[in-house]
């Protein structure tokens, strides 16, 4: 298998006397991607706001690419080459999806004001690749559909040559066939050999697009598993009662 | 835009039909530019406050004790320096601005204090210590120079320098949609129709155009010849800051980070946040500039009066408010433009100045201007509605 894209290891995070990620250690390797699951609560978003730099860690190491990492800020986390799509998506809903792609990234031009041409442009382009019919890019994002308010989300990842990627919830706002499309993109982007890590709670999804998931209940890693290996009730096992299925799970709590 | 454009058309005819001619002349309209400078300034500040969930009500108070310092400082520290008294004077009065800002956005910032609160404070701290700067006296004369940027007959352009900027602002006009054009081209095949570039130029110019030949009308009256004529003022000083305030944040809300990050806080503060931006000093920036902004209309203010005096300002950022409000600007954040405002501004105004002529007292004045804007607003959210729909 080759190197790890991402490691973390041993990670905490608490918040006041609440042990929100309790040493949490998993990877992630080029072209994988590993569902992180556990109920509302777990600690999945806060390992995941980690590694996108939003929560700074209480302890642990973040290997990028074999390197150790400080992640003090998304700006930190985006310069690793890694992005994150948020379950609310994170757009501005009064700027449009040019804007929105290039927030915090603007292209400048020679006299360091807004290239808002080039800007519209490049945003057409990179948008167009994803999603054909997706024409109305001067828009505000406000009177978009969620599958192309997913979809300006996932440009700005793509745009800026994300490695690592990370996605909340990203089905969770979608009718069928825009959960299609984002399905059918996260395969794609597999191909190209970058890493995602997913957060769902829809198990239809995750058995369909992920390779390993990583599950956590109260802060603490439940079990580590690759998909082929589990069933779905196996899985629903570990997320509400925190017993791993089978010996050939990472640590976890014994059967009952 | 165009709907508050028609709606000041309107309360300008009916104006004009209803004083008899009187509102429409060159002298009232000259008035009236010099009437709008100080609140149309503040009320493209207060755009920016807005559109990124801010408020301030400092604004007024702070006209008082910066408009205090200058007189004090060029009457009282630097008396017998003229020349430069009334330059370093306006620097200490925009200092004060940059200050009083850097003081209140920390506490909104980096304290989580409301803005409402913190500008609430400031509202009853800066008049307070306006009246402590000189002990409640009112500070006069001030410097001739200096008075000049208060409007009036030597406060204005005179004929042909209103001319050569109206001139110069037509070439600008043009020029910028000729480059907005050919930019916008490098990157499409179908460029939008050439009518409405060409319109957009055409209506433009003939505003432009309009308003300096209406300034140049208006006769200079400390030099009126045997025949009651006498050169025209042209454009008042305070109106030429109000079009460099005007430039300079249009400038910077479409054209700079700054600008586009106001916009993306005041849609989603969590989108900005976690697109890296630097949300905290983002808004210590907004308020340095309302502080500036308000030492600005503090020099128009005291020049115009020739006295520097705690009790100036007053309800000037309810106005200023009211004017983004009337001028598009949502309270709810992120929407708002700066040219909206100024309209604002110029409708309130046109309603008072009206109104006053028609002998209106000021009660019922307050009473018309508040039922504007709640009309406005009333406007706001059934524009809202339909959009969101």
């Amino acid at each position: 298998m080759s190197a790890p894209l991402v490691e973390m290891i041993g990670m905490h995070k608490h918040f006041g006397a609440l042990r929100a990620v309790d040493d949490v250690s998993c990877e992630l390797h080029p072209g994988e991607v590993v569902g992180v699951l556990g109920h509302n609560g777990a600690g999945k978003t806060t390992l995941i706001k980690m590694l996108s730099g939003v929560y700074p860690d209480d302890g642990g190491t973040i290997k990028v690419h074999g390197r150790a990492v400080k992640l003090a800020s998304p700006r930190d986390a985006q310069r690793a080459g890694i992005e994150t799509i948020y379950q609310h998506l994170a757009l501005a809903d009064n700027i449009d999806a040019a804007g929105n792609l290039f927030l915090g990234r603007e292209l400048l031009t020679r006299w360091g004001t807004l290239d808002i041409h080039r800007m519209a442009h490049e945003a057409g382009k990179i948008i167009r690749r994803i999603n054909p019919s997706f024409t109305q890019t001067h828009l505000p994002v406000r009177a978009l559909s969620g599958g192309q308010r997913q979809t300006v989300a996932i440009a700005r990842a793509l745009y800026f040559n994300a490695k690592i990627l990370i996605m909340d919830e990203p089905t969770a706002a979608l009718g069928p066939g825009e959960t299609q499309i984002v399905k059918d993109l996260i395969m794609s982007l597999k191909r190209d050999g970058i890493g995602i890590f997913i957060i769902s709670h829809e198990m239809r999804d995750v058995f369909d697009v992920c390779d390993r998931l990583v599950v956590l209940k109260n802060g603490k890693l439940v079990g580590t598993t690759k998909v082929s290996d589990v069933t779905e009730d196996e899985v629903l096992g570990m997320i509400i009662l925190g017993k791993s299925p089978a010996p050939r799970a990472a640590p976890g709590a014994p059967p009952a | 835009m165009l709907s508050m454009l028609l709606a000041l058309a309107a309360i300008w005819i009916a104006l004009e039909l209803a004083t008899h001619g009187i509102f429409l002349t060159p002298r009232n309209l000259y008035n009236l530019s010099i009437q709008t400078s100080v609140g149309a300034i503040l009320s493209c500040g207060m755009v920016f406050v807005i559109v990124a969930r801010q408020i301030d009500l400092s604004v007024g108070s702070l006209i008082a004790f910066t408009g205090v310092l200058t007189a004090f400082a060029q009457v009282r520290w630097l008396d017998g320096h003229p020349g430069v008294a009334w330059i370093l004077s306006i620097v200490v009065g925009l200092a004060i601005g940059v200050g009083v800002g850097l003081f209140q956005g920390w506490w909104v910032a980096y304290r989580g204090i409301p803005a409402l609160v913190v500008t609430l404070a400031g509202f009853l701290i800066y008049r307070g210590a306006a009246f402590m700067v000189a002990d409640g006296q009112t500070i006069a004369p001030l410097d001739e120079t200096y008075q000049r940027l208060g409007g009036g007959a030597a406060g204005s352009l005179g004929v042909t320098a209103s001319w050569v900027l109206g001139a110069a602002a037509c070439a600008w006009l043009a020029w910028q949609v000729w480059n907005t054009r050919r930019e916008r081209g490098k990157y499409t095949d179908v460029p939008p129709p050439v009518w409405l570039d060409v319109l957009k130029v055409v209506f433009g110019v003939a505003a432009i155009l309009a308003f300096v030949a209406i300034m140049a009308s208006y006769p200079d009256r400390t030099k009126l010849d045997d025949n009651g004529n006498g050169p025209g003022m042209g454009i008042g000083i305070p109106v030429l800051l109000l079009i460099l305030v005007v430039i300079v944040l249009s400038f910077l809300a479409h054209r700079t980070r700054f600008g586009r990050y106001v916009f993306a806080y005041g849609g989603n503060p969590e989108s900005a946040l976690l697109a890296g931006i630097n949300t905290r000093f983002l808004l210590v920036k907004i308020f340095v500039m309302m502080g500036v902004l308000s030492a600005v209309a503090a020099v128009i203010t005291t020049a115009r009066l020739n006295a520097g005096a705690n009790s100036i300002g007053q309800l000037a950022e309810l106005y200023a408010i009211s004017a983004a409000v009337i001028g598009g600007t949502s309270l709810a954040g992120g929407v708002g433009s700066v040219p909206g405002a100024v309209i604002g501004a110029l409708i309130i105004q046109s309603l008072d100045n009206g109104l006053v002529i028609l002998d209106v007292g000021s009660a019922p004045r307050q009473i018309i201007i508040g039922l504007v804007l709640v009309a406005a607003a009333w406007f706001d959210v059934v524009y809202n509605k339909r959009r969101n729909r």
